[in-house]
């Protein structure tokens, strides 16, 4: 059995949270039986939407393209169960404060039949890893981790580095959330069969699985699996359970002790960081040819009656799953899509699971906490951020709008992890007020760019007008020199012309 | 079902001013009794003297600025004020005394300048340095402390009210009867009068390892100092900072001229230096706020104390040193802004 390993670099700050997980971890994961109807958003994912490819009325079947990606960056998506196409639409979906965005509408047969594969492609490690890539790009796979960056392109990008290491992200720092940590107790043998086929995909001869230190029975597993698959390449690696060491630029530095650099990808300093979720989805695909229909969704909260983990197909809605879950209890009062410390809070439960939905997070309203009083600058913000910035000078300068001070004081390296918030005193929604500011930042700068054009396209009018008056003032120049060199005959003759014009008035 | 909305994270904050605030209190306790212990009960006198007027200015002020008066008061900011006024004084302190210094501290000090959080100066601080200047014989009147084995006739509580409240010295007795000379006090000007160090030290106004009782009140001081830092409600960088700032200078002086300079066991223990470490300069607002800055910001500090007890026309220097490098706090914080994870450290090559 491969033993954890401990030789990690540093993380500055971070939090120890309570994790509340063991609520849902108790039962083993259910599957939730086939909804009435499917609401799939196009766009699943980061990158341009991907445009339907089914009519309204058409019949699909389970495992079907209904989606395809257009743009350079995008993933398809595929109906998770067989039916009919009833509407193609904008529907509530789970993004900030339920915002809709344009969803096909599946209403299910319920017999979930599945797509006929025309072939069975051979064994992956007989193939080049540009036709593997190609393969994972069908299978609508994105990052599972939360950031649903599609993982096709994100492997193509990798390729193009010079990596040393894959990543295996099983950290899951977040409270609540705990549907990584099931998936690996159950499904060790896809996480590790995926991150095979990836170090395969990228001839890469190390990969770190690294999982919490608060998920024993995970790593039990791994290991196990691990000594059956007996790969030296794998390395099994546990980390100090510290929020928000699951970040990926944060994992990368305690994995490797090297920085992410600012604007920068993990790929520039050779590791590629793939979600044990996203690395079970390749394996589903590439071994068993199911694209990324469902995926495993933690429902807790103490606003849910059965807190526990479900293997949902995407498209369910939240209020089939929570309906599931054995209801509601009284004490319903939030919803969030993700976890309690960077997820999305939704108004309404009719919103879908998608590619992205982690966690479906139920809880009562916070003991009141007070208003918010002014800044006492006693620096605990900045004793907690993981990227050592000092919010309460960014704070300050928010509010005073200063944006050369905030990029000078690294606003933008911002990741939004929310502990400052956690532990400011004077209870300033200080993650909030940032999102704002960099929102500003944005607008700024392309208000800028805006201008820039506009200038440009000024100057070169300006220029554009200069020409043509240094041309006239040319022309006019020489006509003047032949009227001298026509000498003083044709100046009589003007102004004989002159005179006779002024007796015509 | 319709839900609420909010923004990420959806956790409840970990702790709230007013318990900081409260913590800092509690921690003064220990401190507060061995003070009356040793001076007397003047120090109560003046610390509700000192509590009243500044609850009294911060409500006037809120409610001037057209705020709400509860938030402010509910942060017991103003309160620790008061008590680090009352700690500054001497325990014979007629009233108009404290209440200058306290309103001044609370309503020039603090609220024309923004109320908390937008001070530029330690308000007690500033408030104990305006009454100072302008009262001096009253800011040096300290009664000689409790020693045990010899005593001074010591004031009744009836007779310290009664001076708190009218200034007049009880019948029979003056200015130059009552008072003694704080032990930094003894200490600079017999050196200066050329005397040594070991013969000013055999004083039975010394003590152990500072003056009497006032060693004893700093270690109270010192104790809650620790509780607090064990409660993470101050940080470490800046007791470290001022003591760093006066023992070293303390102790190299010392080593090379024993005779005429005070032992860094003296400095700490006599005056305000513990104090001033762990409650006068780790007062957020006016302090430093990077954690480099923090450590920078307490070792000025403790070299502007040393410089003006050694060199300085007062006895002690906590006020002014305080006060100086508040001056200096956003220099300080701009220079000391930590490396950006992920940015090229500030130095390296590029």
């Amino acid at each position: 059995m491969t033993a954890p390993t401990y030789d990690l670099g540093k993380l500055h700050g971070g939090l120890r949270l309570e994790g509340r997980k063991t609520e849902a971890t108790r039962e083993p994961i259910y599957r939730v039986p086939v909804p009435a109807q499917l609401i799939l958003p196009i766009s699943q994912h980061v990158g341009d939407d991907a445009q339907p490819v089914v009519g309204i009325g058409e019949r699909v079947l389970k495992g079907q393209l209904i989606a395809e990606p257009d743009g350079t960056l995008g993933a398809p998506v595929h109906a998770s169960s067989s039916g009919k196409v009833v509407a193609i639409e904008p529907w509530p979906v789970a993004r900030r404060f339920g915002a809709k965005a344009p969803c096909i509408v599946i209403e299910c047969d319920g017999e979930d039949t599945p797509i006929e594969r025309a072939e069975t492609p051979p064994p992956y490690n007989t193939l080049p890893p540009d036709v593997l890539l190609a393969m994972i790009l069908q299978g609508g796979i994105v990052g599972l981790g939360g950031a649903v960056f599609p993982t096709a392109q994100k492997l193509m990008q990798a390729v193009t580095c010079e990596l040393e290491y894959l990543i295996l992200n099983g950290v899951e720092c977040e409270p609540y959330i705990s549907c990584d940590d099931v998936l690996m107790r159950e499904h060790a043998h896809q996480v590790l069969g995926g991150a095979q086929i990836l170090m395969h995909a990228l001839s890469l001869n190390v990969g770190y699985v690294v999982v919490e230190s608060d998920k024993p029975e995970a790593i039990q597993r791994l290991a196990e699996v691990m000594s059956e698959l007996n790969d030296d390449r794998l390395v099994l690696k546990q980390v100090p359970t510290i929020y928000p060491s699951g970040g990926e630029d944060q994992l990368v530095q305690l994995v490797t002790n090297l920085e992410v650099p600012s604007g920068g990808l993990p790929t520039d300093i050779g590791c590629l960081v793939q979600n044990v979720g996203t690395a079970a989805a390749i394996y589903d695909w590439i071994i068993d040819h199911e694209p990324l229909v469902s995926r495993i969704t933690t429902i807790t909260g103490d606003g849910i009656a059965q807190p526990m983990n479900v293997e949902a197909r995407l498209g369910t809605t939240v209020a089939d799953i929570v309906n599931f879950a054995g209801g509601y209890t009284d004490r319903a009062q939030q919803l969030i899509i993700g976890g309690p410390m960077t997820g999305k809070s939704v108004t309404i439960d009719e919103v879908p699971i998608v590619k992205a939905t982690n966690c479906i997070l139920v809880l009562s309203e916070p003991a009141t906490i007070g208003d918010e009083r002014p800044c006492i600058r006693c620096g605990e913000c900045a004793e907690v951020c993981p990227i050592q910035l000092l919010p309460q000078q960014l704070f300050w300068y928010a509010c005073a709008d200063n944006e050369a001070k905030l990029r000078e004081h690294g606003l933008i390296d911002c990741i939004e992890c929310g502990c400052c918030d956690l532990v400011c005193p004077s209870h300033i929604p200080l993650t909030a007020d940032f999102r704002k500011a960099k929102g500003r930042i944005q607008e700024l700068a392309d208000e800028k760019a805006r201008a820039e054009r506009a200038r440009q396209r000024f100057e070169a009018r300006n220029q554009r007008l200069e020409k043509e008056q240094q041309d006239r003032d040319r022309e006019l120049a020489g006509q003047k020199e032949a009227a001298k060199q026509a000498g003083p005959a044709a100046i009589a003759e003007i102004l004989k012309r002159k005179q006779q014009g002024s007796e015509d008035d | 079902m319709e839900f609420t909305r909010r923004e990420a994270p959806y956790l409840a904050p970990r702790s709230d001013v007013a318990t900081m605030m409260l913590h800092v209190l509690a921690a003064l306790v220990p401190a507060a009794l061995a003070h009356v212990w040793y001076f007397g009960p003047g120090f109560l006198f003046n610390l509700i003297i000192a509590a009243a007027c500044c609850v009294g200015g911060e409500a006037l002020m809120m409610h001037a600025r057209g705020r709400n008066v509860e938030t402010a008061l509910s942060d017991y900011s103003v309160l620790v004020t008061a008590a680090l006024l009352a700690f500054a004084l001497p325990s014979m302190t007629p009233w108009w005394v404290t209440a200058t210094g306290s309103l001044f501290a609370v309503i020039v000090v603090k609220h024309l300048y923004g109320g908390i959080g937008f001070n530029i100066f330690n308000p007690a601080m500033a408030g104990y340095v305006v009454i100072l200047v302008a009262f001096p014989m009253e800011m040096n009147l300290w009664v000689a402390p409790r020693m045990g084995d010899i005593d001074y006739d010591h004031l009744s509580i009836m007779q310290t009210l009664k001076y708190t409240l009218t200034g007049s010295y009880p019948a029979g007795q003056t200015f130059d009867a009552i008072s003694r000379a704080t032990p930094l006090d003894a200490i600079q000007t017999g050196l200066r009068g050329m005397r040594t160090f070991q013969e000013l030290r055999i004083n039975p106004m010394m003590g152990d390892f500072g003056g009497r009782g006032w060693e004893w009140i700093g270690n109270c001081i010192a104790f809650g100092g620790f509780w607090l830092l064990l409660k993470k409600i101050i940080r470490w960088q800046i007791p470290a900072g001022v003591f760093a700032g006066v023992l070293i200078p303390a102790g190299i002086m010392w080593m090379i001229d024993p005779g005429s300079n005070a032992t860094p066991g003296f400095h700490l223990f006599s005056g305000a230096t513990i104090l001033c470490a762990f409650f006068i300069a780790t007062d957020p607002v006016s302090a430093a706020t990077s954690p480099k800055g923090r450590f920078i910001y307490g070792v000025g500090i403790g070299l502007l104390i040393f410089a003006i007890r050694r060199w300085g026309s007062y006895a002690d220097g906590v006020a002014f040193s305080v006060l100086i490098m508040n001056m200096a706090t956003p220099a300080i914080d701009y220079l000391t802004r930590p490396h950006i994870v992920g940015h090229a450290r500030r130095g390296a090559s590029r």
